[in-house]
């Protein structure tokens, strides 16, 4: 029979990492062991666990890992929750990948880049972090600015510190919102952190976290001198079906599920304030 | 042109219904809908507008997508879609305005990726519209360019007193008369030039006759968004789903899992932007007030739709929502407060 | 009846313009004579479409539930039937009754276009009301109804023309009690056998779209958040799974509102597929009665409700069951 993409894959969760309280990572192939299809950094896929829901996760790994896929699950709702309770060996489902990508390949290529996340706003970048650290003399110098409640929080700190931090051309800062015991880096919310970083406006910049930090950090950016057209960020909404027919995740004339997730600044100012 | 006795149509049905599934307008307890034909049933042509619109047969209100198989951790997925070859099936009596609206919905469901579910059942089915010769006052179809006298589909007809004028327009509705042929005899071609005129004549009278739509363009977006009417214009809306799951064109849905002792079902089912979660995240909900719903729903069919598919407009002007709306609110009164300036 | 809408909007304007009350709520002009649509006024400028004819059977009581929240005084404008669920909504405490100015407006039965309609009258464009006759102007012809015949269900079987609840009242015209045979129907239901009976409910309640209409214009049905909209009672659903599914929420409904249902019969008004839903709710009305001796929910504000008040002589739930208490 021919594909419907509302019918999805099995997949199988071939390993659970507990990333901060309440995240985890779950590593997921096929059932035949291979990597159930491909991707473009920034784009998302519908995971369910059948007979309780289906819902959007960005896809956290980078493409250009050709074993496997991860998602950085935040546990937050009903979908989330069980998701959390599962265990190595488990048949999920997981159809995609949808919507637009980040332009890793057209507008950031040669650019120095700028990623700001805030708590699981993780999840996405670091799909094109890794990406651009695979093909890292393709892009200028890469800013990392990463913030959370507090060091618990931090998602994918090992990575962070193991590799991001040892890369070449590639500043990592991070931040808590609090003083903690046994944290002496950087405390402050992300939009004060980058404002007060001093960073170079004519880097591109990619934003992702709670709508609040985004709002703030936005502000704080422009007022750097940041050129909202080489500013991006990732839009998430309830979504259904993931291919704009569902007709529930439009902003404005936009689908979020096939137009975004992740829109440019400009994009996005002519768009109603509707998310 | 072929046309057939008034008093043969009972046979005509029962023809058609000996190879195929015929979906009419079929009265029962009350109310006119569309059924399955079958001896006995209060077939109701005459009906100008169906409560429910035709898109129940291609999309019907609740489908199961998919069945999962659990055994311990392992999971098989079961595909239940129909099977278009085990039968085809016609839609007979549809207006005009309700053949533009599966136009309508034909753009969303077989844009790519093609929803198969949908595709098959609209491969299955002949549509045979009827052209309207008594519109009422809640009609408005001419706004949108259709003419209720000249349906397309793949046989158009007209009723009179005495006839049903038949004419195949598509290969499906040459295979159609084929099977119906032997009752019907040439004609028909003056009674129905006619009938057009007349109702013509009264589509002209019609109270929303002249509709300015000039207004919703995509350039307007933002500031049709912005509007300061919409707050005054939702103000009585009740939040419930009657004029989405009366309209022809709206094709929100959701979709559900269900458990049953046999495994679990995927379901889909109608949705509509009135309700309060139907953009209920877990951290959130990007519409908090019906006015931003009742917002949604008329610029949706207005100047998103039309933005995303080449200013087709995603209203047919069936009036549906102006007749059953509980407290009277209706897609006409955002039309004339938004439209433009030739509206009053 | 003009005169009566001359008197309201007199005193909306004197209301308005003294800035006794911030809002009134009435009924506004809509694209016909028949289909006025609730609305509250602010200023006596936008009392200018404001309206009130034979079709204004939309009982306003529950948009207090917002409005007489909102800063300021709210006037609003009552039909008899529609003071019942004021009241008990003033004694479920989801409105507050010192925000409230309630004037009690005369009443001589809704009008219904689907009526009309059935009448074989298409193309509606004018409707005069004359006493007991109304005359109806289409694109087809002219033609006299008798009033009677195209009442809206709710007022065909009257319950009261008493108001319940007043701060002042508009009543020009004798408002004559109308024979209450609001039981009738339900006396025919009863009268059917279990099958005949299921047959009924079936083929009604499968006419059932889920809009939800029938729940949010029911003044009984004021929860926040109701169990069918709640992902975690596990019964929100949007669709049904079997072809009468609908049931359910049908009768969960009208055991939810019974003892508080006032009989306002807008359940049936709204219902696009004109399922006969207040028919449940009065069989619980009649039960009540029969049970725990005749009870007018909404008669007043205060005092407590046969279902939640205690008495030794109370029915014993299996004499229910069992039938007995018939």
């Amino acid at each position: 029979m021919i594909e419907e993409t509302l019918i999805p894959k099995v997949g199988v969760i071939t390993d659970v990492r507990k990333d901060t309280p309440d995240v985890k990572t779950f590593r997921v192939v096929g059932t035949d062991g291979k990597k159930l299809f491909k991707h473009m950094p920034g784009q998302c896929a519908m995971v369910s666990v059948p007979g309780v829901g289906e819902c959007m996760f960005s896809i956290t790994s980078s493409p250009t890992n050709e074993e496997y896929m991860e998602f950085s699950i935040k546990k937050c709702g009903c979908v989330t929750e069980v998701i959390h309770s599962l265990e190595v060996g488990q048949h999920i489902t997981v159809r995609g990948p949808y919507g637009k990508n980040f332009p890793v390949e057209e507008d950031f290529k040669g650019k120095d880049l700028l990623f700001i996340a805030g708590g699981i706003g993780l999840a996405p970048l670091r799909s094109v972090i890794n990406y651009v650290r695979h093909y890292r003399s393709n892009y200028g110098k890469v800013v990392i600015v990463y913030g959370a409640r507090s060091k618990d929080d931090l998602v994918d700190i090992e990575e962070i510190q193991t590799e991001w931090m040892n890369e070449p051309n590639m500043d990592v800062y991070l931040t808590i919102d609090r003083p903690q015991e046994g944290w002496d880096g950087h405390v402050g919310f992300v939009p004060a952190y980058v404002k007060e970083l001093g960073l170079d406006p004519n880097m591109t910049a990619v934003l992702c976290g709670p709508p609040i930090m985004i709002k703030f950090t936005l502000a704080g950016l422009l007022e750097l001198g940041f050129d909202k057209s080489r500013v991006y960020t990732t839009l998430e909404l309830r979504m259904k079906c993931g291919v704009g027919k569902c007709g529930r995740c439009n902003v404005g004339d936009k689908f979020v599920c096939k137009d975004g997730p992740v829109f440019r600044m400009t994009e996005l100012d002519e768009l109603p304030d509707e998310y | 042109m072929l046309k057939i006795a008034k008093e043969r149509l009972n046979e005509l049905y029962a023809k058609i219904a000996e190879s195929m599934g015929l979906f009419i307008p079929i009265k029962k307890a009350g109310e006119v809908n569309y059924h399955v034909w079958g001896e006995g049933k209060e077939v109701s042509l005459e009906t100008l507008k169906t409560v429910k619109s035709p898109k129940n047969a291609f999309f019907p209100a609740s489908e199961n997508l998919m069945k999962f198989k659990t055994e311990g951790k392992n999971l098989e997925i079961i595909d239940v879609r129909w099977d278009k070859s085990e039968k085809p099936f016609v839609i007979f009596g549809v207006k005009a305005c309700d053949y533009k609206a599966i136009e309508v919905l034909d753009k969303v469901f077989l844009a790519d990726p093609v929803d198969t579910y949908y595709q098959s059942r609209r491969e299955a089915f002949t549509i045979v519209t009827l052209a309207c010769s008594k519109p009422e006052e809640s009609c408005f179809c001419n706004a949108f360019g259709v003419d209720a006298t000249a349906p397309k589909g793949d046989v158009t007809t007209w009723l009179d007193e005495k006839y049903l004028y038949w004419q195949p327009n598509t290969e499906k509705g040459e295979a159609l008369t084929q099977i119906v042929a032997d009752m019907a005899e040439q004609g028909g071609e003056a009674e129905v030039a006619a009938q057009q005129a007349a109702t013509q004549a009264i589509m002209e009278k019609l109270p929303f006759a002249s509709l300015d739509l000039s207004r919703f363009q995509p350039e307007n977006l933002n500031e049709l968004f912005d509007d300061p009417a919409w707050e005054e214009m939702s103000e009585a809306c009740l939040g419930c789903g009657t004029c989405t799951f009366v309209c022809p064109t709206c094709q929100c849905f959701d979709i559900r899992d269900f458990k049953t002792h046999e495994g679990v079902i995927r379901y889909r089912c109608w949705d509509s932007c009135m309700y309060s979660d139907f953009t209920l995240m877990a951290h959130g909900n990007s519409r908090t007030t019906q006015m931003q719903r009742f917002r949604q729903r008329f610029m949706h069919k207005l100047v998103y739709y039309p933005s995303q598919n080449d200013g087709l407009y995603s209203c047919v002007g069936c009036g549906r929502c102006v007749n059953k709306c509980p407290q009277r609110l209706n897609i006409v009164k955002v039309i004339k407060t938004l439209g433009g300036k030739d509206n009053d | 009846m003009k005169d009566v809408e001359m008197k309201m909007l007199e005193r909306a304007k004197a209301l308005l313009g003294s800035g006794e009350v911030a809002r009134v709520i009435g009924w506004k002009k809509g694209e016909f004579y028949f289909d006025p649509v609730p609305a509250s006024f602010e200023s006596v400028e936008e009392l200018s479409d404001f309206v009130y004819n034979g079709f204004c059977g939309a009982n306003l009581s529950k948009y207090l539930i917002q409005m007489s929240k909102k800063e300021g005084k709210t006037a609003i404008f009552l039909k008899p039937c529609d003071s019942y669920s004021f009241n008990q909504l003033v004694k479920e405490h989801r409105i507050v009754r010192e925000n409230i100015h309630v004037i009690a407006i005369e009443c001589q039965g809704k009008l219904d276009i689907e009526k009309i309609k059935a009448q074989g009258v298409s193309a509606v464009t004018e409707v005069e009301e004359d006493g007991d006759t109304v005359k109806v102007s289409s694109l087809y012809g002219e033609t006299t109804l008798n009033k009677e015949d195209i009442l809206l269900v709710k007022c065909a079987t009257c319950k009261s023309k008493t108001h319940q609840a007043k701060d002042e009242e508009i009543v020009l015209h004798e408002m004559p009690e109308s024979k209450n045979n609001r039981f009738d129907e339900v006396e025919k239901l009863e009268a059917m056998t279990e099958t005949e009976r299921f047959a009924f409910w079936k083929l009604q309640l499968q006419k059932c779209i889920r809009c939800n209409a029938c729940r949010n214009v029911c003044p009984a049905c004021s929860c926040i958040k109701c169990v069918f909209d709640n992902p975690a009672s596990g019964i929100a659903a949007k669709a049904n799974d079997s072809e009468f599914e609908e049931k359910l929420f049908h009768i969960i409904r009208a055991f939810h509102v019974a003892g508080r249902c006032t009989d306002c019969g807008e359940c049936s008004r709204v219902c696009p597929q004109n399922i006969p839903l207040h028919l449940l709710n009065r069989k619980f009305i009649k039960d009540i009665d029969g049970l725990y001796g005749e009870y007018q929910a909404g008669e007043t504000a205060e005092g407590k409700t046969p279902l939640t008040s205690y008495t030794e002589g109370d029915k014993e739930p299996n004499d229910v069951v069992d039938g007995e208490a018939k």
